[in-house]
């Protein structure tokens, strides 16, 4: 255990990254999930169609090539950026596939009559769904959406393999591997790490859960 | 709203016919619906007479045929859709309150988000409408915490505020426990003596005698008898109407 203590700048520091890279990826993924998810229950066929389409692609694609293709073929097509955006926006888009099935399960939760009543007193689509669907699908939404969340943060150990560097996961490589450490305590400590992020992250979910709860 | 408002229908329904998958639901239904005209529609259920209340503001859409809303003819999808639907009032038979607003802001989210209106003047407007209806003490519960009757009239205000030209009513009083019923088809009756338009598919017969101008009796799809109120309980012309009146008066 001694590796821990020893190391505890590196480990924090290596939290530190990891929490930025997540605080990012979950603000995008969210957006990026709500949107896709609004465009699978437009009455627009070309929006539900795009939708369909982004939760194929991404649900479908392991999260490994999604990095690749972020990191290796963007720059090709003249993109350029930091590995820590490339990893940023590689595990935003790939989560968001699942972000937006977690939403439209809420929505659907919502009793038709919600949207008929909305739309008889002459609400658009985007009002209907922002103002009457959402805020009452969004207690449904938590539970699913903060198993969501938490998967995504510990698929940002394989971002931070592509290259973002620094984050919990590579400290522990870096330990482990590079100043010869054993493996076991170093790995005990990575584990730790994301337990002090996902833990309060799943309290977070249950507090919020408990504040958007509506009676029926 | 138009000029031209006064020599067109308020709802003018054309060879409607609507099918869900291989069910006929309507057939060849035409209607015409004058200014401040109030139509109750009976028929057993099954016979499309919510379906015919719910293709007016195209909550259904309908397979051939047209449908004018004072002399406009139903837009497609989109703004346009929206903006009729503004203009024609629902109440469903299970009230459809939005459940996570309060009373009284269910009844202002139409008018400041569809109509413009300030915060301020959508509460006093929706204040005046509660009041109306009998329940402006319960306007900051949440719908949840209301009575069935409450609800209702909660969502007739709704429906008020955004001042439609033609209120549709489909089974308004169908949910509610018998002694709520009363308090409902009141406010109804009230707006009927002030001249809305209105068509009500509904089983209460003492507000079609009370309150009705014509009454439409529906079978399989189809408007079997179109009459006065009188004119259906006393002296009904079809072997359906008969055999359906002799079904709900003998109780």
């Amino acid at each position: 255990m001694q590796v821990l203590i020893a190391n505890h700048g590196a480990y924090l520091s290596g939290i530190a990254t990891t929490l930025w890279l997540c605080l990012y990826s979950g603000v995008l993924t969210l957006v990026v999930g709500t949107v896709i998810a609004g465009f699978r229950v437009s009455p627009l066929t070309p929006l539900r169609a795009f939708g369909t389409a982004w939760v194929t692609v991404f649900r479908n694609c392991p999260l490994v090539v999604v990095l690749f293709f972020m990191a290796f073929a963007l720059p090709v097509l003249g993109l350029n950026a930091s590995y820590f955006v490339f990893g940023t926006v590689g595990l935003a888009l790939y989560t968001s596939a699942f972000v937006c099935e977690a939403i439209r399960s809420g929505i659907n939760s919502v009793p038709a009559g919600q949207a008929e009543a909305a739309r008889s007193i002459g609400l658009g689509f985007t009002q209907t769904l922002g103002l009457v669907i959402l805020p009452q699908a969004v207690r449904s939404i938590i539970p699913p959406l903060g198993s969501v969340l938490i998967a995504m943060i510990k698929n940002s150990a394989i971002a931070g393999a592509f290259g973002v560097g620094g984050d919990l996961y590579m400290t522990g490589t870096r330990l482990s591997s590079a100043q010869g450490e054993a493996v076991v305590p170093v790995l005990i400590g990575v584990a730790l790490g994301y337990l002090i992020i996902t833990i309060p992250a799943g309290l977070l979910l249950g507090y919020v859960e408990r504040k958007v709860a509506i009676a029926r | 709203m138009t000029e031209a408002s006064t020599d067109s229908p308020m709802i003018r329904v054309s060879a409607v016919d609507k099918y869900f998958g291989s069910s006929h639901v309507l057939r060849n239904v035409n209607l015409e619906i004058p200014h401040g005209q109030v139509v109750v529609v009976l028929g057993p259920s099954g016979s499309g007479k919510s379906t015919l209340c719910r293709v007016i503001n195209r909550l259904e859409t309908v397979d051939s045929g047209s449908i004018l809303v004072d002399g406009k003819p139903l837009p497609e999808e989109g703004r346009a859709l929206a903006e009729l639907r503004a203009d024609v009032g629902m109440v469903f038979q299970q009230f459809n309150l939005f459940a996570h607003k309060s009373v009284l802001d269910n009844v202002t989210l139409g008018p400041t988000k569809v109509r413009g209106l300030s915060r301020n003047q959508a509460r006093q407007e929706g204040m005046r409408l509660l009041e109306r209806v009998g329940i402006a003490d319960q306007a900051d519960k949440y719908p949840a915490q209301l009575s069935g009757g409450q609800q209702q009239r909660a969502a007739i205000a709704r429906a008020l505020a955004m001042r439609p030209k033609v209120m549709l009513f489909d089974e308004p009083t169908s949910a509610l426990d018998p002694e709520m019923v009363s308090e409902v088809l009141e406010v109804m009756a009230g707006l009927a003596a002030e001249g809305m338009t209105m068509l009500v598919v509904s089983h209460e017969m003492g507000f079609a005698r009370r309150a009705a101008h014509r009454v439409l009796f529906m079978a399989d799809g189809e408007i079997v008898e179109d009459t006065t109120p009188e004119g259906f309980f006393e002296a009904p012309e079809s072997e359906r109407a008969r055999d359906f009146l002799s079904r709900i008066l003998t109780h």
